[in-house]
């Protein structure tokens, strides 16, 4: 749901609902690195409420585009933090035979 | 506020204005990529996030006015204003000082006028402190320390504290598994109720089943049947073919052919309940797939963390009996003597990474606070005023403890995907 004003697309604020600190907090990290976003925050109205507000005022993009642009920029790091882990798993396991005896050792 | 910013932007402006990539004085890139830990508990953090603050609006309000103003009255009079502007937030300058900074000020602002929206925070200075896809795409690294059957460690780098915390929060609580939920009691003559019977079976770590095979529960609207003979509720159970389970749940196909090695409880020797003689315990349970959300039983974790590395930097040698106080101090063995030529000791940073910041080597010792004039001279070079405990911002070690439904990596690949579910739902719900 956004609610913001009908002449100006550039500041708006988003309350969604079933989420919390866990999606919210990583939305507002991304966010605050794009250059366009000149404030943007998050609150939680009530904690007993599963519903969180996400405030994004932007230097003349509508906000909407800048949310949808800040999500997929968390999609596209999750998707490389999946590789990376299946790459350093399948690394650890090829070593590990080899390395059984050193890895104590070297990686403490 | 702008106090802070305007003596940085002072010391910048000195230097060659072509440069673009500038290193931040030593005392601010500690601030930006380092949590200091002192001997007290901590009240503030210096955070320097990529984010407009007051400074920012300043330097937006500045600059707008400078370039509109430049275009109708000379640079003198736009000094003036901007003298005072900035008498209004009472800056420490004197008059002629200020004027000739102001001048300076504008030389400056055209310049970097272009490339002030991208760098954030530490814009004055040149340095780049934003946080891009590509850039984290790049720096981003995982090391894998210890990976077993039940828990794994490993380190990532690179990533911020938000988001190592969604995943640790994700691990915890959104994760699915499977486990008891509803018991059937035929017979139970035990001592133990058969809630409290019940409530131990479904939390029995989640059996060893995939989640990742199962869907939730849910009843089709499909299912509903239609009664034209008036209420069946008395009738008995029908038979299945061969089937010997009682027909409160029935399945379209046997599981066996779903799951390729039978479903089993991962820990056999949890006692359920203690019978005595003559008594005993009959039950039918059904598992169901949950999150940790709804209920703590279908958390797959034991738990989930994180530190950050920490980091232990000798300010000034640490020699002698002093060393080997400190070497002793320290339970973990952080520290470690070293010999040098003539007999001498000197303790080194063995192993940074078992620091649990106890704290024990920067505390003061006890004694010191009682005797006054003579410890004066000692306390200069006391051992504990010259350690410096760090904590290095983006580097996460994560430790995952899984309860045995899914291997430790797989379980963090699964909270990946939730994470990146989660955006794809508010995504679809934008659009």
């Amino acid at each position: 749901m956004e609610h913001g004003s009908l002449d100006d697309s550039s500041s708006s604020t988003f309350s969604i609902m079933e989420e919390d600190h866990t999606l919210a907090n990583s939305v507002r990290f991304v966010l605050n690195q794009d250059p366009r976003v000149a404030f943007c925050g998050y609150s939680i109205p009530h904690p007993a409420e599963n519903k969180v507000n996400i405030r994004v005022q932007t230097t003349g993009d509508p906000a909407k585009d800048v949310l949808k642009d800040a999500l997929q920029d968390l999609m596209v790091m999750c998707q490389h933090i999946r590789g990376t882990l299946d790459t350093a798993v399948a690394d650890f396991r090829g070593n590990k035979p080899a390395e059984a005896m050193d890895i104590d050792l070297n990686k403490k | 506020m702008p106090k802070k910013g305007t003596k940085s932007k002072k010391k910048e402006v000195d230097d060659v204005p072509n440069q673009q990539e500038n290193k931040l004085p030593d005392y601010l890139e500690l601030q930006r990529t380092r949590v200091v830990c002192n001997d007290d508990a901590p009240i503030y953090v210096h955070t320097f996030i990529c984010h407009s603050s007051l400074m920012a609006f300043h330097l937006l309000i500045m600059i707008t006015f400078i370039t509109l103003a430049l275009h109708m009255f000379p640079c003198e009079i736009v000094c003036l204003v901007c003298l005072i502007y900035c008498l209004a937030y009472k800056l420490n300058f004197t008059y002629m000082h200020r004027y000739f900074y102001i001048k300076r000020l504008i030389d400056y602002i055209t310049e970097y006028n272009s490339r002030l929206p991208t760098l954030g925070t530490f814009a004055a200075m040149g340095v780049d402190n934003s946080v891009s896809v590509e850039k984290f795409c790049k720096n981003f690294k995982i090391e894998i320390n210890r990976l077993t059957e039940d828990d794994m460690e490993f380190d990532m780098i690179g990533i911020d504290a938000s988001i190592a915390n969604a995943f640790r929060r994700i691990l915890i609580a959104e994760v699915p598994t499977m486990a008891i939920e509803k018991v059937f009691m035929v017979d139970n003559t035990s001592v133990i109720a058969d809630e409290v019977l019940s409530h131990r079976l479904g939390l029995i770590p989640p059996l060893d089943a995939d989640p990742r095979l199962f869907d939730y529960i849910s009843v089709k609207s499909s299912e509903l049947e239609w009664l034209p003979e008036g209420s069946q509720l008395s009738m008995s159970a029908p038979a299945h073919s061969g089937d010997k389970q009682k027909t409160f749940t029935s399945f379209s196909q046997s599981q066996k052919e779903i799951l390729e090695k039978p479903l089993g409880v991962k820990f056999k020797d949890i006692t359920i309940a203690r019978l005595g003689p003559g008594q005993a315990i009959e039950f039918e349970a059904h598992a169901v797939k949950g999150v940790g959300k709804v209920h703590a039983k279908w958390s797959p974790v034991a738990t989930a963390w994180y530190r950050m590395l920490p980091e232990v930097v000798i300010l000034e040698e640490i020699k002698g009996a002093q060393a080997e106080e400190l070497v002793k101090k320290c339970p973990v063995n952080v520290f470690d003597i070293e010999d040098l030529g003539n007999g001498g000791k000197r303790a080194v940073v063995a192993k940074p990474r078992a620091c649990t910041l106890c704290r024990e080597c920067i505390r003061p010792e006890e004694s010191e606070e009682s005797t006054e004039g003579a410890s004066e001279a000692q306390e200069s070079s006391a051992p504990w005023k010259q350690i410096e405990l760090r904590r290095v911002r983006d580097h996460f070690i994560f430790t995952i403890e899984s309860t045995g439904s899914l291997r430790p990596e797989v379980l963090f690949t699964e909270a990946v995907k939730i994470l990146e579910e989660k955006c794809e739902r508010v995504i679809s719900e934008l659009s």
